[in-house]
């Protein structure tokens, strides 16, 4: 009985219906789809991006500036904030092209110089489901905030015009051509077309390596803090830093999650593996020093959990949940033996550790990422195994060299580009200016008026 | 008169208050004021930098009152302040030479 009216059901729809109405009504189907998935893909983008430009201002601003001394809270805030207005416009006017742009392995071509042809059309090459314009400006928040990443080994003793000057070159010369090796059209380090793949989901190779090693250079470059060593230099509002912690904590969830450059499952699979893995982190930071200190501070809670977000970073995208919270273990205890032992036996002043959190962090992240990448979570090598437990151990060496590439290219661009920065405007600020403090001294303020 | 300036624990600064209110004196001016005594400091690591934190965050109190009352007064801002243990603070008399009201021009002890 079904059957018969089935097949009854199915005659007469084949006649009723003529061909060439079928394929409209197929095409305006498919059109229909294409729109409503295009739609959810581009309000997670944009929320996304949104979220990602949060972790500079307020999130880093706020963690960075409670960090200092009171006489620089502003100066700190400002090294993010400024960045959130620099780096847009170079962005605009070149960084798009420079990263983006197909152009050789290591440097993008010029096709969109002033965001020439970004519009609603999408990039098949970069997130087909999305306008070229979501793809553009999510990509600009990673931008703002590496280089703001690194004012904190800087803090409290640069230069204003010179801090300028040397993050509009740092960006121009390290980030945008390590964006474009690494997920450029034709890059050489990128996963699917690269002459060496490397796994580097959200930026754990680009963002937090090139950061918190060009932070190291810095810091030995600009040298110590005065009275750094006599001088107490506790962080002047932990309050201040732990609010900002927790804003990056959800901002991550944008730059991790949003690197699936859709609202998929992949998506939600970044977003879980990036929140065990910084919970897992917290608590090993905290647990190391409860052990070696008798006390758990909040800050080594909220410096735990940056250091697992920055590891799990490169590995959102690759793994499941439990060796996210391994990844994230590590980082948290490797993280904490990097800032409160290694640092101080070389005496280096790395002031909010930038070096020991990012550089570090991203490195075991990097590395880790080649171990627990499975197909099972991103099937990008069509079937083939991914990370070494996989059955991929050529994966690992893969992140490596990715790693050194960063390593490699921070050092001697950030060397470099403090040189010249040093002959144009001056890099540190002169004693003067550094003893009465950065607020007052470069931006003529003070962040806390009692009196007012 | 008698001018009478104690250093105690912050902690300690409402229940003096208010044992003060108990025989009638409720004119003072206190300042916070940080210091220490024989009462070490305290050690504060960030991680994993030690600091030693000598300077402890104390109240000054200071009222002037008629001498006849000063001992009572001391009896029971001491009493009040007092906790037993090292850093609950000291108090400190000292002459007053005048006193003067600015409003009106009072002078001594009418002007307290």
């Amino acid at each position: 009985m079904t059957k018969l009216s089935l097949l009854l059901l199915s005659l007469c729809t084949f006649a009723a219906a003529q061909p060439a109405d079928l394929d409209k009504r197929l095409a305006d189907l498919e059109k229909a789809t294409k729109s409503a998935q295009s739609a959810g893909d581009n309000a997670w983008m944009l929320t996304s991006a949104a979220l990602v430009l949060m972790m500079t201002g307020p999130g880093l601003a706020l963690f960075y500036g409670g960090l200092v001394r009171t006489k620089n809270v502003l100066s700190t805030m400002m090294h993010s904030f400024v960045l959130m207005a620099v780096v847009s416009v170079l962005w605009a006017v070149v960084g798009y092209s420079i990263a983006f742009g197909e152009g050789n392995s290591f440097f993008g071509g010029l096709q969109y110089l002033f965001l020439h042809g970004v519009d609603a059309d999408p990039n098949a090459d970069y997130a087909p489901t999305i306008p070229q314009g979501t793809f553009m400006i999510y990509q600009l928040m990673f931008a703002i905030i590496t280089p703001a990443l690194i004012s904190g080994a800087f803090a409290e003793r640069m230069k204003f015009s010179g801090m300028l000057l040397f993050t509009v070159l740092w960006t121009l010369f390290v980030y945008f051509p390590m964006a474009h090796m690494v997920w450029g059209k034709n890059g050489f380090l990128g996963a699917t077309w690269g002459k060496v793949s490397t796994f580097d989901f959200a930026g754990g190779t680009v963002v937090h390596i090139t950061s918190g090693v060009s932070a190291l250079v810095c810091a030995l470059y600009l040298g110590k803090r005065k009275g750094f060593g006599t001088d107490p230099m506790r962080p002047h509002s932990l309050v201040l830093s732990t609010v900002g912690a927790c804003l990056l904590w959800v901002g991550w969830f944008g730059f991790n999650a949003g690197s699936a450059l859709a609202a998929s499952s992949l998506a939600t699979s970044a977003f879980v593996a990036t929140h065990f893995a910084t919970a897992a982190a917290a608590l090993g930071w905290m647990l190391v020093e409860w052990i070696k200190n008798g006390k758990p501070s909040i800050l080594g809670g909220i410096s735990g959990a940056v250091a697992g977000l920055v590891a799990i970073t490169p590995a959102s995208g690759f793994v499941t949940p439990m060796p996210a919270m391994l990844i994230g273990l590590a980082a948290g205890v490797v993280c904490y033996f990097m800032v409160s032992v290694v640092k101080s036996k070389f005496g280096y002043d790395d002031a909010l550790d930038a070096f020991g959190v990012h550089g570090i962090g991203g490195t075991v992240g990097a590395i880790l990422t080649g171990v627990f990448a499975t197909k099972e979570i991103n099937d990008l090598r069509m079937g083939k195994p991914m990370g070494l437990i996989d059955g991929n151990p050529g994966q690992v060496i893969n992140n490596l060299i990715g790693a050194l590439i960063a390593w490699g290219l921070a050092i001697v661009g950030t060397w470099i580009i403090l040189k010249i920065c040093d002959a144009v405007t001056g890099v540190r600020a002169d004693e003067q200016a550094e003893i009465e403090g950065l607020d007052l001294s470069m931006h003529g303020e003070e962040g806390y008026n009692f009196e007012a | 008169m008698k001018k009478i300036e104690a250093i105690i624990q912050p902690h300690k600064i409402e229940e003096v208050k208010e044992a003060l209110k108990q025989i009638g004196i409720d004119g003072m001016t206190i300042t916070e004021v940080r210091g220490h005594g024989r009462q070490k400091g305290h050690k504060e690591v960030y991680r994993g930098m030690e600091y030693q934190v000598d300077l402890l965050p104390k109240v000054k109190l200071e009222l002037v009152v008629p001498s006849a009352r000063a001992n009572e007064v001391i009896k029971a801002l001491s009493d009040a302040a007092r906790s037993g243990k090292i850093g609950d603070g000291k108090i400190f008399v000292f002459d007053v030479a005048e006193a003067i009201r600015i409003r009106n021009d009072d002078r001594g002890e009418a002007a307290l």
